[in-house]
């Protein structure tokens, strides 16, 4: 692997909680609890797992949306977890997001051509206004649609539309590494799979990094190069696309993936069924976070916390089982 | 059915074909152009022109047949209205029609003014406080303290502690309108900026002021707007009772507050000069409503209320 556009280093975030008040023991969610990993250039990696797992709040740190509590995030190699808002700014270019709601992730008060070109001015990529008009024109076909659409408000346009603009604004910058939140989650089936192969088009065409966010793991094995598995702020398990979806090792990963429905009335299929809810997150459950909703946990899962260690080439996994196992 | 057969002459028997359908809905084809629009927004038709006629009577009031609205006539007091005097005379002698049209000066200033410094102010400081969360706390905790005064009060207390001078009237009723102008933009700051947009401009590289200015601030213009209509109209009235109990514009200014507390003690033998200044106050600000409500119609059809 030849050096990551990203780095994650023991990034965790924390959000307090409940009263300020002195004396009374402020209380605090581990939205991120500690998760590491890198991504290759040309690489999409998947961050899956269910609501509340903290992979939106990643995706976030590394856009600098949110600043970490503790850890690192290293960008080309460059530590931007700790640069003022300022001195971030430069860096900003480098990263963009498409955002799951196509309707209230474009300003409904600017024209196309005014929300493609302002991150072209801010960065000053521009060279002239004749050479910006041309990168408008090259952003909205790539996207696949007409240089018509320049002079449109976003309410003219259908979610499929929008979202395909919503991915126009994010290259224009010319970004290395593009975090796609739930990036069709919203969308129809249909128009899902047209945005899903643009983006690995674009990927293709312009050798991003891709970090896709997303509880869709159709959607995840079809587009992903690896996938990493969080709950409650860990990850669980991370591995190619081949390691996770053919030889999962986590007890977690194979019941997300038996809730995969199957497109075929006939198949047998073996449903892992998870009892009860995720536990909160202010107050994670000691030793391993995933022990009161497992089914194959034993007495040292509720006393000790697993660490991630590896189980074949870039395939590691957080579990006891699979410790003992091998 | 007994008509179908009629209409399909060829058709074979058994078939039972469909009577036509009328055509019930008429095509829609928008107007386009002003007019169209006018029609299709009743209320801003309405209200617009009925300001627009009380501005053209405020800008040339000189040259709508008035004399000069301080000029008393001591042997003609409190005279009904005639040929003469349409609107009849004041208790002085002063002519009541000259006076009410030079008082639509003083009405139409005072609620546009104020609407203007209201919401300026008000949008400057609310955009503020909806976006640096260190400001927000102690700046709304004064908003809620000017709130908690009457602001009819208010605007005596400030006019108690100034010379009685139209612009004097504009800031203290001003003032007093500040708070809620604030606590409007405020809270659309606080739901915008959560929005996936605001976040994407963050990370389009764009600045805090430009931010702002560019994506906040013109999302926050079409309540604002509503808002500052609503403004103009109790503004108007409030000069108006400023002016009634000798708070508000000063004696020699003609407005309509000032006719009617001058009217107040012939009431009720000479109706007619209180009459005509509070029927032109009820005008305006019917007006002034009318576009605030065709406004918000407009540019927030979630709370319309269709006729």
């Amino acid at each position: 692997m030849s050096i990551p556009i990203l780095e994650l280093n023991d990034v965790r975030k924390r959000y307090p909680v409940g009263s300020r008040l002195p004396g009374r023991q402020r209380r605090f969610v581990h939205a991120v609890d500690g998760v590491s990993f890198g991504i290759a250039r040309g690489e999409t990696l998947s961050l899956v797992g269910e609501s509340g797992c903290g992979k939106s709040t990643v995706g976030r740190t590394i856009l600098r949306l949110t600043d970490v509590t503790s850890g690192q995030v290293v960008l080309n190699g460059m530590r931007i977890d700790g640069l003022s808002p300022r001195g971030l700014r430069p860096y900003r270019r480098s990263v963009q997001i498409v955002f799951q709601d196509p309707f209230s992730s474009l300003n409904p008060r600017m024209r196309v051509r005014d929300i493609l070109a302002e991150p072209i001015r801010n960065f000053g990529l521009a060279t002239s206004a004749a050479d910006l008009e041309a990168q408008l024109v090259d952003l909205i076909t790539k996207v696949g649609l007409r240089g018509e659409a320049l002079d449109r408000r976003p309410h003219e346009f259908s979610g499929g539309q929008r979202q395909r603009i919503g991915i126009a604004k994010a290259l224009a910058t010319r970004p290395d590494l593009i975090i796609c939140d739930e990036a069709v989650s919203a969308l129809d089936v249909s128009v899902k799979s047209q945005i899903v192969n643009l983006l690995a088009d674009l990927q293709r065409e312009m050798g991003l990094s891709l970090l896709f966010i997303s509880h869709d793991l159709a959607i995840v094995e079809y587009l992903t190069h690896r996938v990493a598995v969080m709950y409650l702020g860990k990850i669980m398990e991370i591995g190619s696309r081949r390691q996770i979806f053919g030889a999962p090792k986590h007890p977690y990963t194979k019941a997300l993936l038996s809730a995969v429905p199957v497109p075929d009335p006939e198949a047998e299929r073996s449903r892992i069924v998870l009892e009860g809810d995720i536990p909160s997150p202010i107050a994670p459950p000691r030793g391993c976070r995933f022990h009161t909703r497992c089914p194959l946990a034993f007495t040292r899962c509720r006393e000790e916390e697993p660490v991630l260690a590896v189980q074949a080439e870039g395939h590691e996994v957080a579990c006891h089982l699979t410790e003992a196992g091998n | 059915m007994s008509a179908a057969p009629d209409r399909f002459p060829d058709s074979a028997v058994g078939v039972i074909a469909a009577p036509e359908m009328p055509d019930i809905l008429p095509e829609f084809t928008p107007r386009a152009g002003v007019i169209g629009f006018l029609r299709r927004n009743p209320r801003i038709a309405v209200g617009g022109t009925i300001l627009l006629l009380l501005l053209f009577c405020a800008v040339f009031a000189g040259y709508l047949g008035t004399v000069d609205p301080a000029a008393i006539a001591p042997s003609r007091r409190a005279r009904p209205p005639s040929s003469e005097h349409w609107f009849g005379t004041d208790m002085i002698g002063r002519d009541l029609y000259s006076r009410v049209v030079y008082g639509t000066r003083v009405s139409l200033f005072v609620g546009f003014a104020v609407a203007l410094v209201a919401s300026g102010i008000g949008l400057a400081i609310g955009l503020v406080a909806g976006f640096l969360k260190w400001v927000d706390g102690p700046v709304m905790r004064v908003m809620d303290g000017l709130m908690s005064i009457p602001p009819i009060l208010l605007a005596v207390a400030l006019m108690a502690l100034t010379r009685g001078s139209v612009g004097n009237v504009v800031i203290a009723i001003a003032i007093a309108d500040v708070p809620r102008v604030c606590r409007l933009v405020r809270s659309s700051v606080l739901s915008l900026r959560e929005l996936p947009f605001i976040e994407g401009a963050v990370t389009a590289g764009s600045s805090t002021p430009r931010v702002i200015l560019r994506h906040v601030l013109p999302n926050t213009l079409a309540p604002l707007t509503v808002q500052a209509t609503y403004i103009c109209a109790s503004a108007m009235i409030t000069e108006a009772i400023l002016s009634f109990i000798g708070a508000g514009s000063p004696p020699d200014v003609p407005s309509w507050g000032n006719i009617m507390a001058e009217g107040r003690m012939l009431w009720q033998v000479k109706p007619f000069i209180i009459a005509f200044p509070a029927v032109s106050l009820s005008i305006t600000v019917l007006a002034v409503n009318l576009l605030g409500d065709g406004l918000r119609d407009l540019l927030d059809p979630r709370s319309a209320t269709k006729a």
